[in-house]
């Protein structure tokens, strides 16, 4: 069992959020928090609102109802690029990559949110927009040499195997140098080895970069391992929240999971 | 060498020329459906606008003169003697990218996961209002164009070729349009600026970004509204460039908008997400519809060139519908 770990305050707080598409309740009252330098799992069958609340924090859906804060501030209907700027970075369940571009220039989109030079400079491509984007280069590197991708640096990523791509992915997100990172379900459809070398990607990234990791994951194996702290979604409602040990021991978890009857 | 052969190379000389031509709208076509994904209709209006707005920049000419005219009895045309060439393609510029700003304000904004057919509805629209605006604006005469770009047949080249020809033989020297020359030379220039500037820059590749997967491009920090505003103006330069070649070659009229349609043909032929097709197709057309009237026109009757591209055309979506340079379209069951 992992030491105790510390952690700072609460980086991203989700209070009492309700959202629903016309009819259809995707979401019912749901409130936690993401303390700072914490890894916290998000976990649930299948349709209890994993995915809903990734897309609520990262601004592709606008709740009807609740708060989100980040950092401290409350944050109404930003749009995902302006949650990008905020330093939330995220990767897919089903990988959304340039396909077209290389593993390198997918690296580079990720730093666009701190790249500065406008226009007249770039089209000069002199002077403050030649540093800048050697000065990207650089730390783009950097995450090549950590993700272990060097080899495919000039490839495109459509043409990459599933495993990879995914982990093209994460280094996307990770060159955005973001405070919050959140990983929908980082290790579906990998193999044992592919799961192995991700897990140990999250907790070094977590345990070098200091970056906080929000992840829906399936497989429990996986979250009990990684996670600090585990939130517990069944039909749109949180039904547990705590450490792993305590989620794991949890009567109404085990009835989710297992199914009972209603009688 | 025999007059003949002669004959042909500057028949093929003049189809290149004029494929480039053709090559300058396709390519405002391929920008913008490569970042968006909407086959702009508008595109050939576009370069009329700009071209009317050069001309009434160059020119001095008071906007919406006759409107005003008729409304309250006056009689203003031009509020001075115009301005030169430089000023007026800087303020007509100015003027395209107000116009990419409005169009995404008023139009693309409302139509954001639309189908492609509607978003391609909305630009046939744009495309009459721009026509009638440019008319009420500066008026449906035709205008003469003249940025100072040379004109007119090349005496060297045909002092040059007419040595060429066997000693005694009839044969009078190539004839090329100093223009299409000069056209020839920006269009390229325009491709490799393009080019360098998508694959080099910041914004170049958060265009490349957008075009590949908007979903991805949001979340990385790309604001989708402020590249659509980026891409529509750099159609607009285009534009604009087209506007200036088209317009001093047959002065600035209201058929210059069809030429947008001599693009279609190009853009099936090239592939519409590709720049280098937008100019390998523009060629092909050009000098295979010259070639086709020089050797095949005269057995049925001639005028030929306006039907040879979109039968060209026809060939290739029944056995290459993605174009020469397309990305591969594969349909899965």
């Amino acid at each position: 069992m992992m030491m105790q770990r510390q952690f700072g305050e609460a980086m991203l707080e989700v209070k009492n959020i309700s959202l629903s598409f016309g009819g259809v309740k995707a979401l019912t009252d749901i409130s936690f928090d993401i303390l700072e330098g914490e890894i916290r799992a998000i976990i649930g069958p299948n349709g209890a609102g994993k995915s809903s609340v990734l897309n609520v924090i990262s601004g592709f859906y606008h709740p009807q109802e609740g708060e989100v804060w980040f950092r401290g501030k409350k944050r109404m209907g930003l749009k995902p690029h302006e949650v990008a700027k905020q330093g939330i970075a995220r990767t897919f369940q089903n990988i959304a990559l340039f396909k077209g571009m290389s593993t390198l220039d997918n690296l580079m989109t990720g730093r666009i949110t701190h790249m500065k030079t406008n226009l007249f400079w770039q089209m000069l491509w002199k002077g403050p927009a030649e540093r800048e984007e050697i000065e990207h280069r650089e730390k783009v590197e950097r995450i090549i040499d950590f993700l272990e991708i060097q080899s495919i640096r000039k490839t495109p990523v459509g043409r990459l195997p599933y495993g990879l791509q995914k982990r093209v992915e994460l280094g996307r997100a990770l060159a955005a140098d973001s405070k919050l990172l959140l990983l929908d379900e980082p290790m579906a459809g990998m193999n044992l080895e592919e799961k192995e070398d991700m897990s140990r990607f999250i907790l070094d990234v977590n345990d070098e970069f200091g970056t906080t990791i929000a992840l829906i994951e399936h497989d429990m194996g996986v979250v009990m391992d990684l996670s600090d702290r585990v939130v517990v979604l069944d039909y749109g409602r949180k039904l547990a929240d705590g450490t792993p040990d305590a989620v794991r021991s949890d009567q109404s978890v085990i009835d989710a999971y297992l199914g009972v009857s209603h009688d | 060498m025999s007059p003949d052969f002669l004959y042909a190379v500057e028949v093929i000389l003049n189809g290149l020329m004029a494929g480039v031509m053709y090559s300058l709208v396709a390519l405002g076509f391929v920008l913008i459906f490569k970042a968006s994904g909407i086959f702009n209709y508008a595109q050939g209006v576009m370069a009329l606008f700009a071209a009317l707005t050069l001309v009434g920049f160059q020119t001095g000419q008071v906007p919406f003169s006759h409107l005003i005219n008729a409304m309250f009895g006056t009689d203003y045309h031009n509020w001075s003697n115009g301005m030169n060439n430089f000023m007026a393609i800087v303020l007509t510029m100015l003027v395209m990218i107000a116009f990419a700003w409005l169009v995404e304000r008023i139009v693309l904004k409302h139509l954001v996961n639309q189908e492609p057919i509607i978003l391609f509805m909305a630009t046939i629209g744009l495309a009459f209002f721009m026509e009638g605006f440019g008319d009420l604006m500066w008026g449906a005469n035709i205008k003469v164009l003249d940025v100072g770009i040379p004109s007119g047949g090349s005496f060297w080249l045909e002092d040059v070729t007419r040595g060429w020809a066997a000693e005694g033989s009839e044969y009078y020297g190539m004839y090329i349009d100093v223009l299409d020359v000069w056209a020839a030379v920006i269009a390229v220039v325009l491709v490799v600026a393009l080019t360098l500037f998508s694959q080099f820059t910041k914004t170049g590749r958060a265009l490349r970004a957008v075009a590949d997967d908007h979903q991805a491009a949001l979340t990385v920090g790309i604001s989708l509204r402020a590249i659509w505003v980026i891409v529509w103006s750099i159609a607009g330069f285009v534009a604009l460039v087209a506007g200036i070649m088209w317009g001093s070659k047959s002065g600035v009229q209201f058929s210059l908008s069809l030429i947008a349609l001599k693009a279609l043909p190009v853009l099936i032929l090239g592939g519409f997400t590709s720049i280098p097709g937008a100019i390998i197709g523009g060629l092909v057309i050009g000098v295979g519809e010259k070639l086709f009237e020089y050797s095949i026109g005269p057995m049925i009757g001639g005028a030929t060139e306006n039907w040879f591209a979109y039968v060209l055309a026809l060939l290739f979506l029944m056995f290459r519908p993605q174009g020469l340079f397309g990305d591969k379209i594969i349909e899965r069951v």
